[in-house]
Order: C-alpha cells, then structure tokens, then sequence
C-alpha cells in the first residue's frame, strides 16, 4: 500500500513546517515565546509590608497572609510564583513585617500589584461605647481606627466560606458568611461576652455596618449588609472566598530578579538536554538499526508536538516541568522499544519484517495503554491536588504522556509501514 | 526462572536496602533546605556587579549550608542562606565585599506546610487511584482460575504494584538522607517533584512487566496449556527482560547527559533520578513479579 507513504511524506512535511514555524523562523517564533519560570529565567520581585502592629501572634498572621496571597496570585494564571514572608529588625529591634511576590518572567507588575492589593481585608470590630462622643468632638479630623473601636482579634482569616444572599424582606443583596472552627468558638465568645454592644463590619479599613449583638450566635453565621448592588456581593464574596487579608498589607517596592536556579541553567539545561537526545538516539539507531531511525523521528516528531503544546497553551516550563517533560520523553522511548522487542521475537517465530511489525504493535499496544493510563491518572490527581511545582510537573507529564500515546502509536507505525510493506 | 527461583534472596537484599533507609531516616532526619525551613535573606549593593560565580564560590567557602545568590535590579544581588549566627552574618557580610547592604533579615518557608499536607493527600490519592486502576485492567487475571486453580486475583497485582512503589521511593530517600548527612545534600523542592517522577515511572516498569503475565495466562488458557503460575511469572519476566534493561539504558544515558552537562542546580536532581531508574527497573523484575508467585503460594493451601 502506497498509503503509509504519502501519509509518512505529509507527517514530516507538516511536523518539519511546524518546527520551523514555532522555533526556527524568528518572526513566527517569537509571536508564541516558550515561558520559562522563575527558577529558570527570573522576574519581578514585589515587596508588600504588613502592618502587624495589632497582631499577637505575628508569625501565625504572617502565614496565613503568605497562604491567601499565593491562592491571590495563582487564580491569576501565574505559573509557580514564590511568596515568602520576610521579617526585618532583628537588628533594629524595630518589627517589620514584609510578604516577597516573586512573579516568573516579565509579567504585568501593575495587574499583579493591584490584584494583590484587591485582596479583601476584613475585620470584626467591637465599637466603644464614647464613639458617638468621639466621633461628634472630631468631626473635622481623620481618626484612626482605634479610636473608635476596639479589636477582638476577628478577621477574614477565620472565615470558611462566603456567599451571596438576599434580604428576604427587602430583596437587597447580602452576604452571609461562616467562621471556620476557629472563627466559631471566637465569634461565639465575643458575642456572648458583648450582647447589647454594637460589633462593627470593617472592609478594607471602611465601615460596612454595624448591628447591635442581640444573643450569642453559636453556629458561626453572619451577615454583611451593605449598600451592595447585585455584582458588588458577587466580586465580594468571591474575593472573599480566596481568602481574605489577616492584616493590612500595602505596596513597598519592586524589581527584577534572577533565576533561582542560576541564569546558566537555562542554556546548560538546553544543551544537556541535545547531548542527552543525541546519545538516546545514537543508542536506539546501533541497537535497532533502519527501525531505532524511525523511532528517532518519530521522538523528534513528538518532541515538536509537544513543545508546541508548551508553547500554545502556555505552560510555564520549571524544572520541575521539565522533569514531567523528561519522564514524558523515557516513556515514549519505552513504547518504542516494546515494540521493536516484540517484533523481534515475533521475527524470531519466523515471520516477515511486515507481519512481525504487525504482531509487534499489536501485542505491545495493551501495555502501552496500560502503563499510560496509570501515568494519565497521577497525573491528572497531581495536577487536581498538588501545590505549584507539582502542578508543573504534573502538567507537563500528561500533556507528554498523551503525545507520547499518538506518535508513538500512528507515527512510528506508520513510517514503518512505509519503510517495510512492500506488497 | 532465577528471578522467580531465587526471590528469597532479592526480597533480603530490598528489606536490607529499605530497613537501612528508614533507619537513616529516623537517625539522621532530613537535611531540609532553605525551601522548607526557610532562613536569612541579604541583600547586598555593588557599584558594578561583580561576577555572580565569584560572589558564589566565596560564599561556598564560608561552608554555610545551601544557598541561593540571584541578581537584583541594577547592581544588587540577593542571597538567600540558611538562619545564621552572628558571627556567620559578620562573615558572610566580609566575604560579600558590597558597597553596602540592603536588608539583612529572616525569610519564612518558600514551600510551607501547604505543600506537605497537599502533597501526601495527592499521594495518597494516587497510590490508592493505581490499585484501584490495576484491579480494573487486570480483572480477567484469575479468570482461566477454573483450569488452572487459584490464580491470583487482580488486586494482588496492583497490591505488588504499590509495594514496588513504596521500595522504590523509600530507597532513594534513604540514599539522600545518607548523603545529606554525610556530604551536606539538601532536601529541596526538586527533590519532591524528583520522587513524583520516580513513581511515575516505577508504576509504568512495573504495569509493562505484569501485561506480560497477564498475555501468557490468557495465551494459555486458549490454548488449553498447563502451566505453573510460578513459571508463567519467570517466563514472562523473561520475555520483558530485554525490553526492561532497554528502556533504562535509554532513559539512563538522557539522565547521564542531565548529570554531566546540565546544570550545577540539577546534579542531585539527576543523581535522584537515576537512582529512581535503577532501582524501579530491579524492582519491577526482582520484587514486584516474584510478589505475584508469593502471593499464589500464600493463597494455595485454601485450596
């Protein structure tokens, strides 16, 4: 059949077109850069400072801010950001609390800083009794918050969850919330202890309401009103559901940084990767002869596919990517080679190079899918319930294994085809 | 079939191996890096940048445990070290040679206790998805059963699948707690995604052995042979022997090339790695199929 050789001639025409599309020609290439992450290339650094002044446990408050900034950051598409609380002073004797955003590559400083700057700061705040008096006396000046009320350690961090309500009488928006454990037992505590009192609803530093505690309230429910619109509480309680601020952060300063990994990396990685590729295919070509030729191009096919996958979709390649990519790599070889074993012995019963071929896809395509399979589901559940760098690699390693599938299967099998059937 | 023949001595030699491992473990700890214990974070000015290997090979001398120096800005490089003392602070400071310092303060945990708890839930997950996944695929293993008495029931092979797993991620582990004590290797986030990937691949070794297992039982049964379970396993192991070395020859001389011309930052992520590829093609041939054989004998005698 002439077939398997008009579609051998398209794969490389269309693979060797794809290639020089994505990689080679300058113009093409660079519309859909490779993005390399923070270990690899570097980014930008931006530096919050916390106010921990009202804090007790500072460290407690710093990690949770570090958690709810890092979920921030990552719904926003960043691939493997690093956040890591700083603390200065030790020195000084001075407290000074930062939180260090490390972006990978040349993001958007500005989205970025304002996204994180968007991360609701909610707070519980019992109102003192004189704030009335306080308030009239000091109509022309800014008070602070302390002024007016006192802090019962409540805030957004404890919260489990949010969500929009309606005022059944009025039908206006509101949001309901609930404590997680925690937030239960200390919004128990303050209600029982303040009934009569006013507990004020205190948003990014503003005052949303105020109600008078009537009873103590167990089941860790509340309420915000507000003057909300409709898509207000919805913003709201979605920001609120990635976590809110334990305590106030504000902008300090930002700059490029280098590569975690060293800025060689890169390029050593690169060139390693070719020496590596060059002996994996050197191996193949002595020990399997005209076939092991076929299975390095196919490996070259596969490795353009999926490094355009990379490309388009955009997979922020790390070094923990890499690894998945590699792995990915080790296991197309391996179909390859089950193949080929297979076909030997299937030569060794006396068959032609064309049936053993056959018999060799065949019987090695159980394993194959099998082995690939149970490569797919890790995965799949790396990907679902894994932290950043896992999620890298995770990505990376399904996308390959999948590619891996397809050529190894329909494209080794088809330049083979066209190499040995000659009826 | 020495491999299945001898399993006696193999299963001493993994017990050895794993009972070691552990021990290092439980005697020496982890040499956990800067990503998960976090530590000090200097930043330091330069009128001109001086050359970053420089800067690395002076501190490396100071002998302070693993450490990270990126540029920054213009002319400022940012070095990330372990908690130190004073007296490593006036050192490192000295070795620096900056026109002044920055910031000189404590850094938290880059990967927090997040990633600890996400990542044994995700393994978890996984390991139990992968029994699961096995008993699936091999659920027509026992079937011949009635010609050929109480062959093993399909769980037993995702059952061996884990337990070649488990030996193949604890070893390694037990290799790098050793070296971290003995030559400063640190625990880091690399090291993580390098035993995800060595579990990933010890599963895929070991599903392509057992496909084996499970094509000459169903060959057979339709071709009405009587075989022992014992010499189907050897026979099959066998067949897939040349496949096996193969398959790690090729993925060995990737990882050797990864090892000698990659970077500095990957050698121990390549050294973790081949010892995972090692190790996880012994365990498929050596632990996981000679497994299948204990597990008839240990069902046998209901018979």
């Amino acid at each position: 059949m002439r077939k398997h050789v008009w579609v051998s001639i398209f794969l490389l025409v269309t693979f060797g077109a794809l290639g020089w599309l994505f990689f080679v020609n300058q113009g093409t290439a660079d519309l859909r850069p490779f993005r390399f992450g923070l270990d690899l290339v570097g980014g930008t650094e931006l530096v919050f400072r916390a106010d921990t002044s009202d804090i007790t446990d500072r460290a407690e408050a710093m990690a949770v801010l570090k958690e709810v900034v890092e979920r921030r950051v990552n719904i926003f598409g960043v691939s493997e950001p690093l956040v890591q609380t700083e603390h200065a002073g030790f020195a000084s004797g001075l407290n000074d609390d930062r939180l260090i955003v490390e972006l990978p590559g040349v993001s958007d400083t500005e989205e970025a800083k304002r996204l994180i700057g968007k991360t609701p700061m909610l707070e519980f705040l019992l109102v003192k009794p004189d704030a009335e008096t306080v308030l009239n006396d000091n109509q022309e000046t800014e008070l602070a918050l302390n002024d007016i009320f006192i802090s019962v350690g409540l805030t957004g961090q404890y919260l489990s969850h949010a969500r929009v309500e309606f005022n059944p009488t009025t039908g206006a928006p509101i949001i309901g919330i609930e404590f997680n454990a925690l937030g239960k037992d200390l919004f128990a505590k303050i209600t029982r202890e303040h009934k009569g009192e006013r507990l004020a609803i205190v948003l990014d530093g503003e005052m949303l309401s105020a109600p008078v505690i009537q009873d103590e309230i167990r089941d860790g429910n509340a309420q915000i009103t507000g003057a909300f619109t409709g898509d207000e509480a919805k913003a709201l309680a979605r920001d609120l559901n990635y976590g809110a601020l334990p305590v106030p952060i504000t902008f300090s300063s930002s700059q490029t940084i280098g590569a975690s990994l060293g800025d060689v990396s890169l390029a050593a990685g690169v060139r390693a990767g070719l020496i590596g590729f060059i002996a994996l295919s050197l191996f193949l070509i002595l020990w399997y002869r005209l076939p092991g030729l076929v299975s390095v191009a196919a490996l070259c096919l596969y490795t353009i596919l999926s490094l355009v996958i990379f490309k388009l979709i955009p997979v922020t390649l790390t070094a923990a990517g890499i690894a998945g990519f590699i792995l990915s790599v080790g296991m197309a070889v391996d179909a390859n080679i089950l193949i080929f074993e297979r076909a030997k012995e299937e030569k060794r019963k006396g068959k032609n190079d064309m049936e053993a071929f056959h018999e060799g896809f065949h019987r090695a395509w159980l394993s194959i899918r099998d082995s690939n399979i149970s490569s797919i589901i890790t995965a799949i559940i790396l990907f679902w319930l894994g932290t950043s760098a896992v999620k890298g690699f995770a990505l990376t390693l399904g996308i390959g294994v999948l590619v891996s599938m397809i050529t190894a299967i329909s494209v080794s099998r088809t330049f083979l085809f066209a190499i040995y059937d000659r009826s | 079939m020495i491999v299945v023949k001898y399993r006696k001595i193999w299963y001493s030699l993994s017990t050895i191996l794993i009972a070691a491992s552990l021990f290092a473990v439980f005697a020496y700890g982890f040499n956990i890096s800067i990503d998960f214990k976090g530590g000090a974070i200097t930043e330091a000015r330069y009128d001109a940048r001086p050359d970053k290997g420089l800067i690395e090979s002076r501190i490396q001398n100071l002998d302070i445990g693993g450490f990270s120096v990126r540029p920054s800005g213009e002319n400022n490089y940012i070095i990330r070290t372990k908690e130190l003392s004073d007296e490593e602070k006036t050192k490192l400071l000295t070795a620096l040679e900056a026109s002044s310092i920055e910031r000189q303060n404590t850094v938290g945990p880059t990967a927090g206790s997040e990633l600890k708890g996400k990542a044994i839930k995700a393994i978890v997950v996984v390991v139990a998805m992968i029994v699961l996944f096995i008993t699936f695929a091999f659920r027509k293993v026992s079937l011949p059963a009635g010609r050929q008495g109480g062959l093993p029931s399909s769980w037993k092979y995702g059952l061996s699948t884990v337990i070649a797993l488990a030996h193949d991620v604890i070893i390694p582990t037990g290799i790098f707690v050793f070296l971290g004590h003995y030559l400063g290797i640190e625990i880091d986030l690399l090291f993580v995604t390098g035993l995800l990937a060595i579990l990933g691949y010890s599963v895929h070794d070991t599903i392509v052995v057992f496909d084996r297992v499970r094509e000459n039982l169903r060959l057979n049964q339709e071709h009405n042979t009587r075989e022992d379970f014992e010499t189907t396993v050897g026979r099959s192991v066998q067949q897939t022997f040349g496949r096996s070395i193969n398959t790690s020859l090729t993925i060995f001389i990737t990882l050797l090339a990864l090892y000698f011309f990659g970077p500095a930052a990957t050698e121990h992520f390549a050294l973790l790695l081949i010892l995972g590829i090692i190790i996880g093609t012994y365990s498929s041939i050596f632990v996981a199929s000679p497994l299948l054989v204990t597990f008839y004998k240990l069902q046998k005698p209901v018979k």
